[in-house]
């Protein structure tokens, strides 16, 4: 049944608008986010979506100012709601703040947390698990190095690591993927922040264990309350984490909107697209394939006019090689990039 | 999808013991049974999925049955067109030369299985020059035809690999595997590091090349929404042994093995109205050189009995072309995809 939106400003957590991210290359500069909107609220899990390299990571770095060198937000606003616990928010944007700036570093971490892609390259392999998480909570809640063991190892008991106490003090390469993954939670999560942003927190995981991280965050988001930004390429994960979906094409947002109206009434030509392209379980579809033609482009190809235009099935003759189309709005806070929905939005 | 017309391969009682690597702790020494007593047939035509979590020993299979490794143990029964079958675990590799062309690889990763100094020509067309002698203008129209095979342009071939997308590079590595002309393709996680919409134009492209070719595939991945695509059979592994192994339908629609289950339970269905109930299995795999007694999914099967910790179940016929290891097959109900 389609979900009712209760989207109330109240909850409001995050809100990104209009962000452009460039890499100026030799080569040329790669418009690796160019113009991108969305909003991150309590309790719900928004799901960033779209093939390798439309933008989902640096996106996502960008909120906190983790974009790698020579990357750089150049346009657009980050507005961060931080709720407090007297009732009072204050609104900061974290596009304006310096990335090693003190205002950043109270809030990664404390107030967002992040599990990054490769959980290889983001714990250190020289400390344990303990010390890792200790530093958080020592720099964030300023507690001593007891109590913070005693957070770190109820933390680590939360995310379902067997024998916590030992764990604490075992080193992360000894640690299966698995559970690598739950530490990263559990240290993303362990002050408690208002937001999460999972970057492909499962991707390089089996099945299995996907299954279990997610188990995790969903009961964790119900006991926390938390907002979560959740990267993935998957669409199964879409379907089933989701609250809300942002489809990602070339560093835009193709189409936004709640999860059941994007997989039962997809409007972009490209969602379209990848929701035929999925292989189902179903027995019961004819056996071929539909796949999108063509490939995406390489960025410092950009087509001119909508740059979904070049694989396009619905193309407008004389217009779609010229304007690329803005966001139109579908009601309910969805919104569509692509010139069809003109007339539905100004009606 | 194709028919079938006698096996191709018979696996029987396949192993694959690596020694472990003595570690700071003496006294540690062991082997990694990464391969552990495996028999199955492979049917000329059809694509036999394998399928089953990171470490089962899936890849390892596939090393012996293109003789990259030499199996502990066990037989690798091939069956050429004409003549006497070949037990491939006894050759050497002099022996091993004629079968070599036979059977072939697509390897996982598009990027890293491509030489980068060298261009297009020389990477679909060396296993020419040394198998068929090919020179000249007459390789180059072989390849130039193997690329529009696999539906890359033939004045590609001049560029190196790093010109080309994951999806374009992994069709360079079909056109080299497709060469000579092979009767078995081994696909290890072929379609595993591309997005959906080039994965899907390559599962097709894969399914096209199988028809025009009379192509055998073991389709080995740990994605099942693209084994239940591809497949005519799967064969689940668990910890180096096969515990289910039947036809894709009966598979998906009535597993017989609780470790099947979950693995399908555990797929997120493409649907948010169908959001599922996941069986979601406690741990994780154990370490192949330290394998639970018995049934080694015991430790984490909801169903298991006290047998189950001291008798190893072996693979049996249950249903017509169904096979399971699991003691209580007859008396538990399991759910499927539809369940
Ligand atoms: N450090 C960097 N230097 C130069 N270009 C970069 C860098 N990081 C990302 N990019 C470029 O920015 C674009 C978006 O990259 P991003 O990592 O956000 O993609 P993604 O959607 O997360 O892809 P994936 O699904 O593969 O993780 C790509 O064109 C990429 O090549
Ligand atoms: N060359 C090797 N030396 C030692 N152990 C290996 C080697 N190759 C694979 N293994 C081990 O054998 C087991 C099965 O591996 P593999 O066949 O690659 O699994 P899969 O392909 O199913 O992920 C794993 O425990 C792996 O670490
Ligand atoms: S604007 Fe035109 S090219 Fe772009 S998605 Fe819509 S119809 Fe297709
Ligand atoms: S033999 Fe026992 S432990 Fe193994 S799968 Fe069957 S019921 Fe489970
Ligand atoms: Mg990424
Ligand atoms: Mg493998």
């Amino acid at each position: 049944m389609p979900v009712e939106r209760q989207l109330s400003a109240e909850d409001l957590l995050l809100e990104v608008r209009d962000l452009h991210v460039h890499f100026p290359l030799d080569e040329g500069t790669v418009k690796a986010v160019a113009g991108v909107d969305f909003d991150v609220y309590r309790n719900r899990t928004l799901c960033v979506v779209g093939e390798s390299g439309c933008g989902k990571s640096v996106s996502a770095q960008s909120i906190l100012q983790l974009v790698d060198r020579p990357g750089r937000i150049v346009q657009g606003q980050i507005r961060f709601h931080r709720h407090d616990a007297d009732g009072s928010v204050t609104v900061t944007d974290l596009a304006a703040l310096r990335s090693s700036s003190r205002a950043l570093r109270a809030i990664r971490g404390r107030h967002i947390g992040m599990v990054f892609q490769e959980p290889n390259t983001s714990l250190s392999p020289i400390h344990t698990v303990g010390n890792q998480i200790s530093e958080v909570i020592r720099l964030h809640l300023g507690e001593d190095e007891e109590a913070a063991r005693r957070r770190g190892i109820e933390m680590l008991e939360r995310v379902g690591i067997a024998r916590p106490a030992q764990n604490y003090d075992a080193y992360t390469f000894e640690l299966s993927g698995g559970m690598r993954q739950r530490v990263m939670i559990a240290m993303a999560l362990v002050c408690s922040p208002a937001l999460l942003i999972a970057d492909e927190p499962t991707t390089a995981l089996d099945v299995t264990t996907q299954a279990q991280i997610m188990s995790l965050l969903q009961e964790l988001q119900a006991d926390f309350g938390m907002g979560v930004m959740l990267i993935t390429h998957d669409l199964g994960v879409v379907a089933e984490m989701a609250d809300d979906v942002v489809v990602m094409y070339l560093g835009q947002v193709a189409e936004y909107g709640d999860v059941d109206r994007i997989f039962h009434a997809p409007a972009h030509p490209y969602t379209k697209a990848l929701l035929r392209s999925i292989p189902n379980l179903d027995f019961d579809q004819d056996i071929r394939l539909d796949s999108i033609r063509g490939m995406v482009p390489d960025p410092f190809h950009r087509p001119a006019g909508c740059p979904f235009g070049p694989r396009c099935d619905e193309v407008i003759e004389g217009r779609c090689e010229a304007e690329n189309p803005p966001a139109f709005s579908l009601g309910e806070g969805g919104s569509v990039r692509c010139l069809h929905y003109e007339e539905v939005a100004l009606s | 999808m194709s028919s079938t017309n006698g096996t191709l391969l018979s696996v029987r009682n396949l192993s694959m013991f690596y020694p472990m690597r003595a570690g700071f702790l003496q006294g540690h020494r062991g082997e990694v049974r990464a391969v552990d007593d495996v028999s199955f047939d492979i049917q000329a035509g059809e694509t036999l999925g394998l399928v089953g979590e990171s470490g089962c020993g899936k890849t390892t299979t596939g090393r012996c049955i293109l003789r990259v490794v030499a199996p502990t143990a066990g037989e690798l029964w091939y069956h050429p067109r004409e003549g006497e079958s070949v037990d491939l675990a006894r050759l050497d590799t002099g022996g091993l030369l004629p079968w070599r062309q036979e059977i072939r690889m697509i390897f996982q990763d598009p990027f890293a299985s491509l030489n980068p100094r060298l261009p297009v020509l020389e990477i679909v067309g060396e296993c020419l020059k040394v198998n068929r002698g090919l020179r000249g203008s007459a390789l180059e129209e072989r390849v130039a035809e193997l690329l529009g095979m696999v539906g890359l342009r033939p004045e590609y071939m001049r560029r190196y690999p790093h010109a080309f997308s994951g999806g374009e590079r992994q069709r360079i590595g079909i056109a080299r595997a497709l060469a000579l002309n092979p009767r078995l393709v081994v696909a290890d996680e072929a379609v595993s590091a591309l997005d959906v919409s080039v994965r899907s134009q390559t599962l097709n492209l894969l399914q096209d090349l199988q028809n025009e070719m009379q192509l055998t595939y073991l389709f080995i991945s740990h994605d099942l929404s693209v084994i239940r695509y591809v497949c005519n059979r799967v064969a689940v592994m668990y910890v180096g042994k096969l515990v289910e192994l039947a036809d894709t339908r009966s598979l998906f629609l009535t597993p017989q093995h609780p470790y099947t289950e979950a693995l399908l339970s555990s797929v997120p269905k493409p649907d948010p109205r169908v959001r599922s109930q996941r069986i979601v299995l406690e741990g994780d795999v154990p370490d192949p050189s330290q394998p639970p007694s018995g049934c080694h999914f015991h430790p984490r099967c909801r169903y298991a009995v006290d047998r189950c910790a001291e008798e190893t179940p072996p693979l049996r016929e249950t249903a017509d072309g169904h096979h399971v290891a699991c003691h209580l097959a007859d008396e538990i109900e399991l759910v499927g995809i539809h369940g």
